[in-house]
């Protein structure tokens, strides 16, 4: 059995690089390409033709732009000291303005960086979008990916640019830092009375476990009937053999149903949009229609109290005199 | 035959997988705190309690001092916090104190040295500096002053913020462990240096700071939160529906922040004082959360009224970049432990610390005796290892001055 379970590709094709078929547009189209048996351990053993067109290289430009000014910004954080710099890295953040400078804009070395990095990066995804958009039409497919992609956006969006605009307040947005951003959204989760109780969030979770599931099935499927010629698509057409047959009685043997071979990917391509686009309508509404929502949940109905089984006590700030424990000034 | 070998290989690994697991499993202890599921749980690693328990043993308790005798008032100068004792107990405290404070530095850490007549100090045969029996009042040295402060101290926490220590009090050995500077205190930070540059301003977060677990989270806390006219620490609104609250989310990491350390300084997890769901209940929070509330409060106090008013009696080496005077955090007494010693009261032994009196006046004596007066001995203070020529052996002579171990 051994021999099914491979981490690298068992068959390499090696032959002149294969453009394609024609498209409209054959006149831009670049004509290049090579094998690599490296790169054919983990795919198609051909590299190229790369289409980066003027999108492509605007949303490179753009991007480079963005990581110059985060980076840059947290190297000077450390004084330019390149040890620190490798030391400190996850640690380090280009954080947005103060929430006391509102959506107005501050001065660069106070969140002005931040807004600039945001503008450019945005600037750069939303331009790399748009060439998987065009890309597709140019081939003649649907534009499923461009709009999946858009569902991450929509998040990435909602985190940074509508929400803060909503809460009034650049300050409400992500830091760019790897523990930084971390942090920030476990402060998220306090300040705003628990995300666990969003229901928008809890669906988004669902959605994110749910699809590692379908993957999962899906991927095992596919590969356990590899040695039958389940994952050959072109070979199905001429000689397709029984291994499709065989997958969807599996399903159906283990839990009475099953996906088909194009609708498990419909299954997969909604799990995963959904994620994102349910997690962005949480977000958006935190801080925004609801402040607190363990309280909000509790009013639904939708959270359960649990007895607490240990010696619980009033707020001592409600206690009478508890005003002479303050310290002031 | 290579079949073989895998199959060998994975039972291996299997094998070491499952020793692990077990051997984890039960290098943790967990204490199930609340309802089950819930994770309202204390989880410790056998090493870490053994380590707290080694840290947190008390020091032997002197043997009481013999009843009657002398108040301190008439047997020494300037007494003025323990005069209403008795001189045994002044001395039987000194000597504590000593042991508490400055073990290797002995009297003449706070005490005036003696000094020969070209005024160089005198030393004994390890060269700690001898206190000058005939000096014992004198408020020469910085640490006897921050000493007869900390003293005040000691008395305001175990009579006032009994809602904090309750009946277990503090001593100075709660905070001092045997050294002259509590190994937990802070100072204001010297803020951003890069603020003013053009770009790498980053406030005073997202660098790893043992002050707030090695988050990124704002690694200063105490300015903000534990001095008097703080911050609110409250961030949760207590409305399901905005309008009441104007935190923030950048806020929140503060606060947070706070909380690493309190987690830190106790060597706790969040819900030794909340149940997670709901931070800001009351109603779900365990009573710990009630002490803590008294004890923020108590550290605010103590650092305003203490503490920053000191900054001018220590030397410029004590004190912090902006010049400001060490201050208390809840590590300084808690030591990493859930309670100061886990809760072994040391108080019990040395009742003269549970409270201030009124000084009592001085016996009018009719004729002023001949004999040389003498100073009183007062606290030892809070001092670290490297500073003043601190040591001094046991006050020499018949003077009824502090007592070396």
């Amino acid at each position: 059995m051994a021999q099914y379970w491979n981490i690298f590709n068992q068959l390499q094709v090696a032959t002149t690089p294969d453009l394609g078929p024609p498209i409209a547009d054959e006149y831009n189209r670049i004509k290049f390409g090579r094998i690599s048996k490296l790169v054919g351990w983990f795919g198609n053993a051909q590299l190229g033709p790369l289409y980066l067109g003027k999108l492509g290289v605007a949303s490179l430009i753009f991007g480079f732009i963005a990581i110059e000014i985060i980076g840059l910004n947290m190297w000077a954080s450390v004084n330019w000291s390149l040890r620190e710099f490798i030391r400190q890295l996850p640690w380090l953040a280009l954080e947005p303005p103060a929430p006391s400078n509102g959506l107005r804009l501050p001065p660069l070395n106070q969140g002005g960086w931040w807004l600039l990095a945001g503008a450019t990066l945005s600037t750069s995804i939303l331009l790399w979008w748009w060439r998987t958009f065009r890309r597709a039409k140019a081939l003649g497919m649907g534009t499923h990916l461009a709009w999946a992609f858009g569902a991450a956006i929509w998040l990435y969006l909602v985190l940074g640019f509508f929400r803060p605009i909503l809460m009034g307040s650049w300050g409400e947005a992500v830091p760019f830092g790897i523990f930084p951003h971390l942090d920030w959204t476990a402060a998220l989760s306090i300040r705003y009375g628990n995300l666990f109780y969003n229901p928008f969030h809890a669906l988004s979770i669902v959605f994110l476990y749910g699809s590692t599931l379908l993957f999962a099935m899906h991927g095992a499927t596919v590969l356990a009937l590899s040695h039958l010629g389940g994952e050959r698509e072109v070979g199905q057409v001429v000689d397709r053999g029984t291994a499709g047959e065989r997958g969807a009685l599996f399903w159906r043997w283990t839990m009475g149903f099953n996906a088909t071979f194009e609708s498990i990917h419909r299954w997969a391509w909604w799990f995963a949009v959904l994620c994102p686009l349910t997690g962005g309508i949480g977000i958006i509404l935190t801080g925004t229609a609801v402040d607190n929502w363990y309280l909000w949940a509790v009013k639904h109905n939708f959270a359960t109290q649990y007895p607490a089984s240990y010696r619980t006590g009033p707020d001592p700030a409600t206690l009478p005199g508890a005003d002479r424990f303050e310290v002031k000034p | 035959m290579r079949k073989t070998y895998l199959k060998a290989l994975g039972a291996l690994l299997g094998v070491a997988l499952t020793v692990f697991i077990a051997r984890t499993y039960h290098r943790v202890t967990t204490v199930q705190r609340g309802y089950p599921g819930l994770a309202m749980e204390v989880l410790e690693t056998n090493v870490a309690l053994e380590k707290r328990l080694a840290d947190n043993k008390l020091p032997f308790a002197l043997p009481p001092a013999p009843p009657g005798g002398a108040l301190a008032v008439d047997t020494y100068q300037n007494v003025q916090v323990l005069g209403h004792l008795t001189t045994a107990e002044v001395t039987r405290l000194m000597t504590a104190m000593t042991l508490w404070v400055a073990p290797a530095q002995g009297c003449a850490y706070c005490h005036a040295p003696q000094r020969d007549e070209a005024g160089n100090i005198k030393r004994d045969e390890d060269g700690l500096p001898l206190a000058d029996p005939n000096k014992l009042g004198s408020d020469e040295l910085y640490t006897k002053q921050v000493a007869r402060r900390m003293l005040q101290m000691t008395m305001h926490i175990n009579q006032d913020w009994k809602n904090h220590v309750q009946d277990t009090g503090v001593t100075c050995y709660t905070c001092h462990r045997g050294q002259p500077v509590p190994p937990n205190i802070w100072f204001n930070p010297s803020g951003d240096p890069l603020a003013n540059r053009a770009l790498g301003g980053r406030g005073s977060q997202n660098s790893p700071s043992k002050s707030v677990g090695y988050t990124s989270l704002p690694a200063d806390p105490f300015s903000h939160f534990l001095v008097a006219g703080a911050d609110n620490i409250r961030v949760q609104t207590t409305t399901a529906l905005p309008g009441s609250n104007p935190g923030n989310t950048k806020k929140t990491e503060a606060t947070y922040g706070l909380m690493m350390h309190f987690s830190d300084s106790l060597a706790v997890n969040c819900t030794y004082c909340h149940n997670s769901n709901s931070w800001s209940s009351w109603p779900s929070s365990p009573l710990a959360r009630g002490t803590a509330w008294y004890g923020i409060r108590m550290v605010r106090d103590l650092n305003s009224r203490y503490l920053e008013p000191l900054a001018g009696t220590f030397p410029p080496e004590r004190l912090g970049p902006t010049g400001d005077g060490p201050k208390l955090n809840c590590a300084t007494c808690h030591n990493q432990a859930f309670k100061p010693l886990l809760g072994q009261s040391m108080l019990k032994d040395y009742v003269v610390l549970a409270e201030a009196k009124p000084q009592p006046a001085k016996t009018v004596v009719p004729e002023p005796a001949p004999e040389p007066s003498v100073d009183n001995p007062e606290p030892a203070a809070s001092e670290p290892a490297p500073g003043p020529p601190g040591p001094g052996s046991p006050a020499p002579g018949e003077v009824p001055a502090p007592q070396q171990p």
